[in-house]
């Protein structure tokens, strides 16, 4: 089991960042910078563009004008994990091969899959058809993905659709033990996620009245 | 190298897994070539003539049959998207199921392909052509229908365009297919073959990547 250990400080900064699908743009301009030890949540109402935002961070889709760095990093390392709508969980693998499937994609520098399964409650179910899981079963093993790989930056697109009361303190537990690291986040989420220490949250709203 | 693994080990679990599908294109192959008999007659010196043509042609369409899986259960389920930030560029994520595509899909055609020669009346040495000609060209198939399968992965029921934008590329390696199974200049019609798998293999997962990472866009 590869030890935790903390990152280097980097910090993600957008400067006139201007996103969208089919070249129409969603909202207007936004800067914005995160540092290590950040949790940057996106609030806003259905379609102002928070998924497109987070895939655009992700390097999925071009930003239409502006740009975005992550400052202090190493160009060649994969410094992100994007947990979207979809889970990626193949059903006919096992919960156990679903998990050490993307740990070795991924490069295994984060904790056990064992450890992993166990973190997010699916410890027993590790033998199981991935297929037979609940959909907030499927939304933890998405989350213990985040714990196999080791990467300072977490996209996250509604980290708690579908999990319970418990699942939302899973979240929150998670995203703050990243923030401990030195890792930091940016979660796009209608449900609040509040952590512990609140001058770590800071919040973007998208599509505000203007 | 441990993520090029642990793809290809993931891709062979869920083909092999899901045996049904192999076990579908192998029978498809030998239908499509057993049903000619029936349809042009019992003249079996006509049927060894045309036999090289129905191997390639039940060949050809037995792996457009395949290649909708090639990446739309990852588009669908996200895999994809994820794919793209992992530790190896995302040709070489092209490359390992391209492997697993072809012996899933490929291998099994080659390995029935003595029983559709028999149903096709041809002789001893038409037969061992025939495997030779399979294995050198079907990967070239393979590359082809990947190149196809990227680019209409976006597309809902895309399915369906896939064969229809890859039937063109696929021309040449239909003619050299028959071409090394007829006796006459096969040896030649057999490197023109192996020539054409090995540009398609190369230049196919570059270009299957591109088409990709623009489909989300």
């Amino acid at each position: 089991m590869t030890p935790w250990h903390p990152f280097a400080p980097l910090t993600l900064r957008a400067t006139g960042l201007s996103w969208g699908r089919g070249g129409m743009a969603l909202g207007e301009e936004v800067s914005f910078s995160v540092t290590a030890g950040q949790c940057l949540l996106l609030r806003g109402p259905n379609g102002t563009g928070k998924t497109t935002l987070l895939l655009t961070l992700a390097g999925i889709v071009a930003p239409l004008e502006g740009a975005f760095a992550i400052e202090g990093a190493d160009e060649e390392q994969s410094l992100l994990h994007y947990c979207g709508h979809r889970n990626a969980i193949k059903p006919r693998l096992t919960v156990g091969e679903n998990l050490s499937f993307w740990a070795e994609v991924n490069g295994p520098t984060g904790i056990a899959t064992t450890a992993a399964l166990d973190e997010v409650g699916l410890g027993h179910l590790a033998d199981l058809d991935a297929g037979y899981l609940s959909a907030g079963q499927s939304r933890r093993l998405a989350l213990a993905r985040l714990l196999v790989s080791h990467r300072p930056l977490w996209l996250l697109d509604e980290p708690t659709a579908a999990l319970d009361s418990e699942g939302h303190a899973l979240v929150t537990r998670l995203i703050d033990r990243h923030l401990d690291q030195g890792g930091f986040a940016i979660a796009a989420t209608h449900d609040p996620i509040t952590l512990p220490d609140l001058s770590r949250m800071e919040t973007l709203v998208l599509g505000g009245q203007t | 190298m441990t993520a090029f693994r642990a793809l290809l080990f993931r891709e062979l679990r869920l083909a092999l897994r899901g045996g049904g599908d192999m076990l579908t294109l192998v029978l498809f192959f030998v239908i499509v070539g057993a049903v000619v008999p029936f349809a042009v007659g019992p003249d079996r010196e006509l049927l060894a003539r045309i036999a090289p043509g129905i191997v390639w042609i039940a060949a050809f369409l037995a792996m457009l049959l395949g290649l909708d899986r090639l990446f739309r259960p990852d588009h669908e389920d996200g895999s994809l998207i994820l794919l793209r930030q992992a530790e190896l560029p995302l040709s070489m994520v092209i490359v390992a199921k391209l492997i697993v595509h072809w012996l899933v899909s490929a291998v099994p055609l080659i390995i029935a392909s003595p029983l559709l020669a028999v149903l096709l009346s041809m002789e001893g040495d038409a037969l061992w052509r025939t495997i030779v000609s399979l294995l050198l060209g079907t990967p070239a198939l393979a590359a082809f229908g990947a190149v196809g399968a990227a680019v209409t992965v976006s597309i809902r029921r895309g399915g369906l365009i896939a064969p229809i934008l890859i039937a063109p590329l696929s021309i040449p390696v239909l003619i050299f297919g028959t071409g090394s199974i007829t006796a006459t200049q096969s040896s030649a019609a057999m490197l023109f073959l192996a020539a054409l798998s090995l540009m398609a293999l190369a230049l196919s997962p570059f270009a299957a990547a591109l088409a990709i990472s623009s489909a989300e866009d």
